[in-house]
Formats: structure tokens, C-alpha cells, sequence
């Protein structure tokens, strides 16, 4: 067999440019998302490091919301991880639920599915302000408001059929449900059909091979779902806005029907309502950042309880 | 060619016999099945009887109803939707396809393993011990023999004794095989059904694969449906082809692999065509 | 399977080139020794070798074909084909001792007419012709048939045995030329053993019945069926 002599098949031939502007175009389009992001965090934590301090963040603040010398946020944090928690509460199961029953029981082609499919579809689009309109709507009015006829009928003033801490993580979740069920799904149907037919085989109902093999399988999937709606929520203020927010509060929310004060919320009010913006921009910069800093640690939380289920699950993979 | 000469089996006298001169009694029957896909036929008035306690091979091209049927034996095709059945089939005289059998309860019967292996994403241990929950089992000593006697039948146990709680997953493609069909065993089954059970695996693997059938037949009546005639040859007792949801041919293995009745088998199996 | 089917051709055309060569050189001693023909003599045993060729050939193309693990009718025509090609090559062999018997008969006069030894040869030739035909047209019912024949041949082997056995005794000068006569006869013989042989095998072929060693052929087994 004579060797290649001088042929240049395998060789290579010069340089491609399609590729190389390709990778050019993706590597520029990544490093301006990142310049952006960093931008943003840079703005903020330089303005706000002058706030920030253990005191502020772990002190509340006195009726004057614009004193610098005394205002804390820790109120704030209570406020925006308690609502976030409720949301949780709700969102997760009715989300799962929802997912499990689209993927696992419903009929592809039935009327029913589409139905469900083409509202959760139109609910994921609609503006977080009309969520709070809703929430105010019918959560306090509707909802509130038979609950104060039913149980305090004789109350002049409002138990339920106001401003809550309640009605504002229902409102959250019910905007974020989208979020939770499509993640969900996404993770059921990652699952070969392969593993419901063995535990078929051997057995099992429907209801057992979902509970004891799909959802421990889909679980990764279920709390990024989680992880993303919390990202979402913990930073919307226009859904609470009219359903639970507070400008100031002397305590922290005890009940169900307390208001709240929230991160957001505070930085709305500061921004918008504040006689010396000079003086109180500080302020500003500090909650948002002490905000980002929750969001963070709120995600880091789930996403190490995420790693580990994933490490449990897909040892020696 | 001439036309052909075989004998064709006689009813009863089979020769697939479990002891000396005992001819094996039949363990499922199947009478006049068709199964319609909405409007498509792709099971044909199938009628055939199935003995206890031997290998029963199921052959043919692709798409001739054969993992169909099998399908059949353990209700698993009423997870379709759009799927009509006529006809019956009878296992140890009582019709599977009764308005009165739960085919949840069926299933406890009649194993399945599958073609590619699908182990859960758990232990070794919880793996054959998610049968034994499933039907009741709740004493932890009980599980634990009931997993080691399976995982011995399975001719696993030496290879993961001392990694039970190990991901199953972290098993070679020939162990997960067997650890399904331990998982199947485990709940000991009267049939055990094997759709391809060794057609991922490679030659070394598939052997452990046809010596464990070979052994598993002592206790459980065996239908194995396969691609590889060799493999049919060598571990069935019977074969059953069939060709466009019909059956074609159905006698003892040796007959159908060096003399078939039907012109249409010996093409097959002689690779003229599927 | 393309492949594995032009092998199973190749494998039968050889087996077929082989019973030509066969029947021919079978003819040709005969010839020789009736005719005295030396030359003719000296042919048959030349082109035994091409048969003793022809077995390895087939023999290996068999081989070959059986590591492909065929089954039904292919593997029971690899089966014949090995046994077929040892039956062949004997025929071959015998045909070599019957012209060098033949060559050593025609430095003396000959004893006397030939009559029964062409007689058998005949016999003898046309079993293995008609076996050969029905293994290519799979008329088994003519193969069964062919088997029958061989007891002919007996016969006539028989005869020419005690025919000779008295030339020997009436004169002592007889004796090595009624030896040689008789040797060629039992070769003949043993060419239509070799003939039922391939007769029978062409019955299993086709029917997957194995007929040997049965005693008298036995007609067709429509009985066993429901």
C-alpha cells in the first residue's frame, strides 16, 4: 500500500470562516449578557455598600422610614421570606399535581387537556399587575369577604376581607404556578416510559408506579420548578401591592391575616416617596442589594438540596 | 422443492415433557384472539396452548404480532389506548380477560422482563424489594431472604452480595438484565414473560442470559420472544411463528428449526426473507 | 440471507460436478476392462484425483457454510453434502481398483464373457444418476425407490461370485484372473452401497426423515400426521 504522496485529503484546508464567526458572534453575545449582569451588580453593590451594615440587616426600622441613622430592613426580610414560604406552600403541590395529571392521566387529544394546557399557557403571559388586581379582586374581596360573613359576621371591620400576608402568597403562587408546571412536566417526561411499564408489570397501580417511582425520579425537576419560582416571586412587587404589602408595620405578621413588609416593596416606596432621595438613595441601593442577597441564598439553599437528591439518586451513573 | 412431509403435532402428545413420559399439561390457553389497533388487525383469531413449566419461544419478522401477544398474556396492552380484544385467553383455566379479574392482580402472576432493561433508579435491595412492598411484604427479615433467594435464582447474587444498597444503576447492561429478572422473580410469578431479554446484550452477557432461562424453567413457565433463531433453538422447548399476526406454525423447537411444516417458517428461518 | 444462499448453490453445483465425475469415471473402467482398453483404464484412475479434490472442496465450503450456524432445509443439506462427498469419493476409489484390476486382467487373456459384471455396472450407474436427479428435483418418492434397487446388485454380486468360485476350482490357472474378476465385482457392489447411501440421504433431505438402516425401505410416512 503506497503512502499518501502530497495528497491533501486529511489535511487541513485553511480556515473556515463560517465557523470562526459563528464562535465569535456566540462568545461576543455571552460576554455582553455577562457585562451586563456584572454592570448591574457592580451599580448596586457600590452604591449600596455604604448602607449595608449587620445593624441594618438585622435591625427594624422606627416610624420615620427615611431616617438614615435608623433604618433597618430586617422586618423586610422576615416580610419577603414569609410570603415567598406561603407561596411555596401553595404553588408546589397544586403545580405537581397539575403536572402529574397532565403527563400521566390525561388524554393527549382530550378537550379537557387542551382546555387546561391553553390556560396555563395564558396564565404564564399575563401582566404581574393584573395578578394583584386579581388577588385584591377576588382573594380579599370575593374570597375574604365570604370568609368574614361566615365567621364574623358581626365584626364592623374586616378579618379576612383585607390586605393579608395570605392573600398576597396566593396571589404569588397562583402566578407562578405556570413556572412549577411546566418544569414539572418537563421532568416527568424525562423519565423513559421504560420504568413506569416495570413497576406496571410487577404489579402496581397507576397512582403507586407515580408515587413510588415517577415522582421520587422527577423530584430534581420539581425543585427547580421551585427554585425558579421563588427567583421569580421574591422580587415581584406589583402582585403584592395591593394584596398585602405594607408601608410600615410596628411587629412582625403573626396570622394569616396580618400584613407585611417587604424588600420590594420598601425600595418602591423609598424610590417614589422619599423627601430627600439625596440622603435616602443609600438606603436604596442596600435593601435592593440586601434583596439580591436573599434571592441567592434562597436559590443556593435549594439548589444544594437539589445536588444532593441528584447525587442520591444517580450514584455510579 | 417438494412439498413437505413433516408430521404435524398432534394434539396432545407433545413431545415438550417435563419428566420421563410426562407430557406437560398446558398452562395457558389461548382461544380465537384478535386485537385491533382501532381499526387495524394485528392480532388474527390466534389460538394456541402453552405449556407449563417449559420455554416457549415466540418467532417471526418484525411487526408480526408476536410481542404483541405476549403483551396479551399479562393485560399490559391495556395500557393503550384504542386497543379492542376478542376472543380470550385462559391461564390455569380461569379467562384473563373476565369481567371480574383485576389485571393489577394479574400481573403478580404474570412477570414481565423487557428488552432494554429497566431497572429503577434505587438500590440494588429496593429494587426487588419494590415488588415484595407492593404485595404486602412487611417484615424486614422477610424481604431480605426473599431478595437473596432471587438475586441466587438470578445467578446475580455472588456479583452485588456485598453492594445491595449500591445504585442499581451502577450495574453492567448483562446485570441490570438479570437483576429485572430477579426484580420479576422475586414475587414468584406462575409465567414469566421475556420480550428480547438479551438483544442489547453482548454474546457473553446473552449466554449467562439463556443459561439462567434454562435454569428458571424448573419453576416458572417461560414465553420468550426473539429475534435470534439460534438462541430459540437453543434454550425453547416449543416455537410458535407467526407472520402477519397470524400463527403460522407452532411445534416443538428442533421441528421447526431442521424441518418445518410451512414453507413460510422454513423461509424464515432459513433467512430468505424477515 | 443473499450471501448464505449463493453459497448453498455454489455447495450444490459442486456436490452435482462431483456425481458427474463419478458416474463417468465408473463408466470409463467399466469400458476399459470390457473393452480391454488400456488407455481408458489409465483415465479413470488419473481423474480420480480431480474427485478426491472435489471432496475437500465441498467438504470445506460445508464447513464454511456450518459456522454460519443455517438451519431447516440448509442444514439438512450440509449434512448430506459432507456425507455425500465421502460417498462419492469411494465410488471414485472403487472405480481406481476396478482399472487397476482391469489393467493387471488385460496382460492375459480374458476368462470369460462379460455379462453380469456390465450388467450390475448398469444397475449400478442409474442408481446413482436417479439419486443424483431426485436430489435435484426433490422427488424423495423416487429416491425410496432407488434403495430397492440395491438388492439387485446383491443378487447379481452373488452370482458372479459362485460363477467364479467354479472357474477356480476347474482349473488352477484360473484362479488369478477369477480374483480379480471377483474384487472388481464386489467394487461394483460397494458403488451401489455407495448409491443407496445417497439415495436415502436424499430422502432426509427432503422429508427430514432418516430412512437408514431400516431394513426394507418403507413407503412414505403419511401416517404419523394428525
Amino acid at each position: 500500500m503506497a503512502p499518501p504522496t502530497g495528497d491533501r485529503r486529511f489535511q487541513k484546508g485553511g480556515i473556515d470562516i463560517a465557523s470562526f464567526l459563528f464562535t465569535g458572534v456566540t462568545g461576543l453575545a455571552t460576554a455582553i449578557i455577562l457585562a451586563i449582569l456584572a454592570i448591574i451588580l457592580v451599580n448596586i453593590t457600590w452604591h449600596g455598600w455604604e448602607g449595608i451594615s449587620l445593624r441594618f440587616i438585622l435591625s427594624g426600622t422606627d416610624q420615620d422610614m427615611f431616617d438614615v441613622e435608623k433604618a433597618g430592613v430586617l422586618p423586610m426580610i422576615v416580610g419577603t421570606s414569609a410570603r415567598v414560604f406561603l407561596m411555596t406552600l401553595f404553588v408546589i403541590p397544586v403545580g405537581v399535581i397539575t403536572a402529574i395529571y397532565l403527563t400521566e392521566y390525561a388524554r393527549p387529544d382530550s378537550v379537557y387537556t387542551r382546555i387546561i394546557r391553553g390556560a396555563v399557557n395564558n396564565l404564564a403571559g399575563v401582566p404581574s399587575i393584573v395578578f394583584g388586581l386579581f388577588g385584591l379582586g377576588f382573594f380579599i374581596g370575593f374570597v375574604g369577604g365570604e370568609l368574614d360573613l361566615l365567621f364574623h359576621p358581626d365584626n364592623p371591620e374586616p378579618v379576612w376581607g383585607k390586605p393579608a400576608i395570605l392573600w398576597a402568597s396566593l396571589t404569588l403562587a397562583v402566578m407562578t404556578l405556570p413556572v412549577v408546571i411546566v418544569a414539572t412536566e418537563e421532568s416527568l417526561k424525562a423519565i423513559p416510559p421504560g420504568l413506569r411499564e416495570a413497576s406496571l408489570a410487577l404489579g402496581a397501580t397507576k397512582l403507586q408506579t407515580v408515587i413510588k417511582v415517577v415522582l421520587p425520579q422527577a423530584m430534581p425537576g420539581i425543585l427547580t420548578g421551585g427554585i425558579l419560582s421563588i427567583s421569580r416571586a421574591a422580587g415581584e412587587v406589583a402582585p403584592i401591592l395591593f394584596t398585602g404589602a405594607a408601608y410600615y408595620m410596628a411587629g412582625y405578621p403573626s396570622h394569616l391575616t396580618d400584613q407585611f413588609m417587604d424588600l420590594g416593596y420598601h425600595v418602591f416606596i423609598l424610590s417614589t416617596q422619599s423627601p430627600n432621595i439625596e440622603q435616602t438613595r443609600p438606603i436604596l441601593y442596600a435593601t435592593v442589594l440586601v434583596l439580591l442577597l436573599l434571592t441567592f441564598t434562597l436559590n443556593i439553599v435549594a439548589v444544594l438540596v437539589r445536588s444532593h437528591m441528584r447525587r442520591k439518586m444517580g450514584q455510579g451513573h | 422443492m417438494s412439498t413437505k412431509k413433516a408430521p404435524e403435532k398432534a394434539d396432545d402428545t407433545s413431545s415438550a415433557t417435563k419428566e420421563e413420559g410426562h407430557p406437560a399439561r398446558p398452562l395457558i390457553e389461548v382461544d380465537n384472539l384478535s386485537l385491533f389497533y382501532g381499526q387495524a388487525k394485528a392480532l388474527k383469531g390466534i389460538s394456541m396452548s402453552i405449556r407449563e413449566k417449559i420455554v416457549t419461544s415466540f418467532i417471526g419478522p418484525s411487526g408480526c404480532g408476536k410481542s404483541t401477544l405476549l403483551r396479551c398474556i399479562n393485560r399490559m396492552n391495556d395500557l393503550i389506548d384504542n386497543v379492542r380484544i376478542e376472543g380470550n385467553i385462559c391461564i390455569d383455566g380461569e379467562n384473563i380477560y373476565g369481567n371480574d379479574i383485576d389485571p393489577i392482580a394479574l400481573r403478580k402472576h404474570v412477570g414481565m422482563v423487557f428488552q432494554k432493561s429497566n431497572p429503577f433508579p434505587k438500590s440494588i435491595f429496593d429494587n426487588i424489594a419494590y415488588g415484595l412492598r407492593l404485595h404486602g411484604m412487611r417484615n424486614r427479615t422477610e424481604i431480605e431472604e426473599a431478595v437473596e433467594t432471587s438475586l441466587r435464582q438470578a445467578a446475580l447474587w455472588d456479583e452485588v452480595k456485598d453492594r445491595l444498597n449500591s445504585s442499581a444503576l451502577g450495574l453492567s447492561g448483562g446485570q441490570q438484565q438479570r437483576l429485572c429478572i430477579a426484580r420479576a422473580i422475586a414475587i414468584r410469578p406462575t409465567v414469566l414473560l421475556m420480550d428480547e431479554p438479551a438483544s442489547a446484550l453482548d454474546p457473553i452477557a446473552t449466554a449467562r442470559i439463556e443459561d439462567l432461562v434454562l435454569e428458571l424453567k424448573r419453576d416458572f413457565t417461560i414465553v420468550i420472544v426473539t429475534h435470534n433463531m439460534q438462541q430459540a433453538t437453543r434454550i425453547s422447548d416449543e416455537t410458535a411463528f407467526f407472520y402477519l399476526g397470524e400463527l403460522i406454525e407452532f411445534n416443538n423447537s428442533t421441528t421447526i428449526f431442521t424441518n418445518p411444516g410451512k414453507k413460510q417458517t422454513e423461509d424464515y428461518v432459513t433467512g430468505r426473507f424477515g | 440471507m443473499q450471501q448464505v444462499e449463493t453459497e448453498i448453490k455454489s455447495l450444490k453445483e459442486t456436490i452435482l460436478k462431483m456425481a458427474s465425475l463419478c458416474t463417468k469415471v465408473v463408466e470409463l473402467s467399466i469400458k476399459g476392462l470390457v473393452e480391454r482398453d488400456d488407455e481408458k483404464l489409465m483415465e479413470a484412475i488419473e481423474r480420480d484425483n480431480a474427485i478426491d479434490d472435489l471432496e475437500v472442496e465441498i467438504d470445506e465450503k460445508a464447513f464454511t457454510l456450518l459456522a454460519k450456524a443455517p438451519l431447516a432445509g440448509d442444514l439438512r443439506l450440509i449434512m448430506i453434502a459432507i456425507k455425500a462427498s465421502s460417498d462419492l469419493e469411494r465410488i471414485g476409489d472403487e472405480s481406481t481398483t476396478i482399472a487397476r484390476r482391469g489393467l493387471e486382467l488385460s496382460k492375459e487373456p480374458q476368462l470369460k464373457e462379460y455379462v453380469d459384471i456390465p450388467r450390475m455396472t448398469k444397475i449400478a450407474i442409474n442408481m446413482l444418476r436417479d439419486a443424483f436427479t431426485a436430489f435435484v428435483t426433490g422427488d424423495s418418492e423416487a429416491a425410496r425407490e432407488i434403495v430397492l434397487r440395491d438388492k439387485e446388485v446383491d443378487r447379481l454380486n452373488k452370482q458372479q461370485h459362485r460363477e467364479l468360485a467354479g472357474f477356480m476350482v476347474e482349473n488352477p490357472r484360473n484362479i488369478s484372473r477369477s480374483l480379480h474378476l471377483m474384487t472388481i465385482s464386489k467394487c461394483i457392489e460397494r458403488i451401489a452401497d455407495h448409491a443407496k447411501n445417497i439415495a436415502e440421504e436424499v430422502v432426509f433431505i427432503h422429508e427430514g426423515e432418516d430412512i437408514r438402516h431400516s431394513g426394507s425401505a418403507p413407503t412414505s410416512s403419511s401416517g404419523t400426521s394428525l
